[in-house]
């Protein structure tokens, strides 16, 4: 089997998964003062709602870089009703697909 | 006559026993967590990734938001390198509980590198959830979760990869939906203050408005400036 590195589905499973370990064996490797500014722990600690915010909403209401509404907004919405009646996981991913596909089929 | 204590590295402790609360703990962790590979296989598949570079995603970069930022943002058209970018941000905690484990673990060479592949929110949160029975527990913990999540996530990774690819357009079973819904699930335990939730909002709103404007992909990682302005002005506590 071919596997052509500069295709870009390779490049992205090659390149997250060895920056992915090298992170994570850094920090089994330097000593603990260099990284422990509580400035940098604070920053550290909100880039993933940053970056999980911004893709949910690029998820549910992009489409080739136009803001769209479409039947994702409704699942989402589900979406979030559900995590805020604090439903488990599966059950929110399910309700969300579940009203997507409903409005996808009747629309 | 006391007990005798249990000693800083468990040598007063049995040997070959596994603590049973723990074992409960970091199994019922790793088959929970391990089923959201199914949501990650799929959305890797409808992202445009084969099955066997979406399990390659689970085996080797083994780190669940990650995951899904990379298949997101190469989903949404953005290039290889906005997807490693972003993905490499959200990793960037696990350096830290790296640096949190180590002293617990006590590892060396290949055992090190063992660890480091499965140092997770999960099994460092086990491992710290267990550190007032004692430093052993703590480390059954840390292996028992890692290794836990690392067989079922890979597990159901392939399963769900597998299912999306048997269904076809991924819009008419409401995957579309499924991956942000996931992606919400990820988000919403870290909501814990209103300046967070206001972070959040700022994110979308910030990546809408640029969406029109720049390549796909990057309206997601230049809200990681947004997390550098809230956190030099959050308060700090020690």
């Amino acid at each position: 089997m071919e596997i052509n590195l500069i295709e870009p589905f390779w490049l992205a499973v090659i390149g997250t998964s060895l920056l992915a370990f090298l992170l994570k064996i850094l920090g089994y490797s330097v000593p603990k003062k260099w990284l422990s500014n509580p400035r940098a722990l604070k920053i550290n600690s909100l880039i993933p709602i940053a970056l999980l915010s911004a893709l949910v909403a690029v998820q549910s209401f992009t489409q080739d870089s136009r803001i769209v509404a479409d039947q994702r907004m409704a699942g989402v919405g589900v979406a979030v009703l559900a995590l805020i009646l604090r439903a488990p996981f599966p059950v929110v991913v399910i309700a969300a697909a579940a009203t997507s596909a409903a409005l996808f089929h009747i629309g | 006559m006391a007990l005798p204590h249990r000693g800083y590295l468990g040598q007063n402790a049995p040997v070959s026993r596994v603590n049973r609360a723990t074992a409960a703990q970091s199994f019922s962790v790793s088959l929970t967590v391990g089923a959201y590979g199914i949501a990650f296989g799929a959305a890797s598949v409808a992202a445009g990734f084969s099955v066997l570079q979406s399990c390659l995603l689970s085996l080797l970069t083994f780190t669940g938001a990650s995951q899904f930022a990379v298949v997101g943002v190469l989903g949404a058209g953005g290039s290889a390198l906005s997807g490693i970018a972003t993905a490499t941000l959200l990793g960037v905690r696990n350096t830290l509980y790296g640096l949190r484990m180590a002293p617990v673990l006590n590892v060396r060479g290949i055992k090190k590198i063992f660890a480091a592949q499965l140092t997770i929110d999960e099994s460092t949160g086990v491992a710290l959830s267990q550190e007032n029975l004692g430093v052993r527990e703590a480390r059954q913990g840390f292996w028992l979760t890692g290794i836990g999540v690392y067989i079922f996530w890979n597990l159901f990774t392939l399963a769900g990869a597998l299912g999306a690819q048997a269904m076809g357009n991924p819009a008419a079973w409401g995957l579309d939906a499924a991956v942000p819904a996931a992606f919400l699930g990820l988000l919403w335990p870290r909501l814990t203050n209103k300046s967070e939730r206001l972070l959040a909002v700022a994110a979308c709103a910030l990546a809408l408005a640029m969406t029109p404007y720049f390549v796909p992909g990057f309206p997601i990682i230049a809200t990681a400036v947004l997390a550098v302005i809230f956190g030099l002005r959050a308060k700090i506590w020690k």
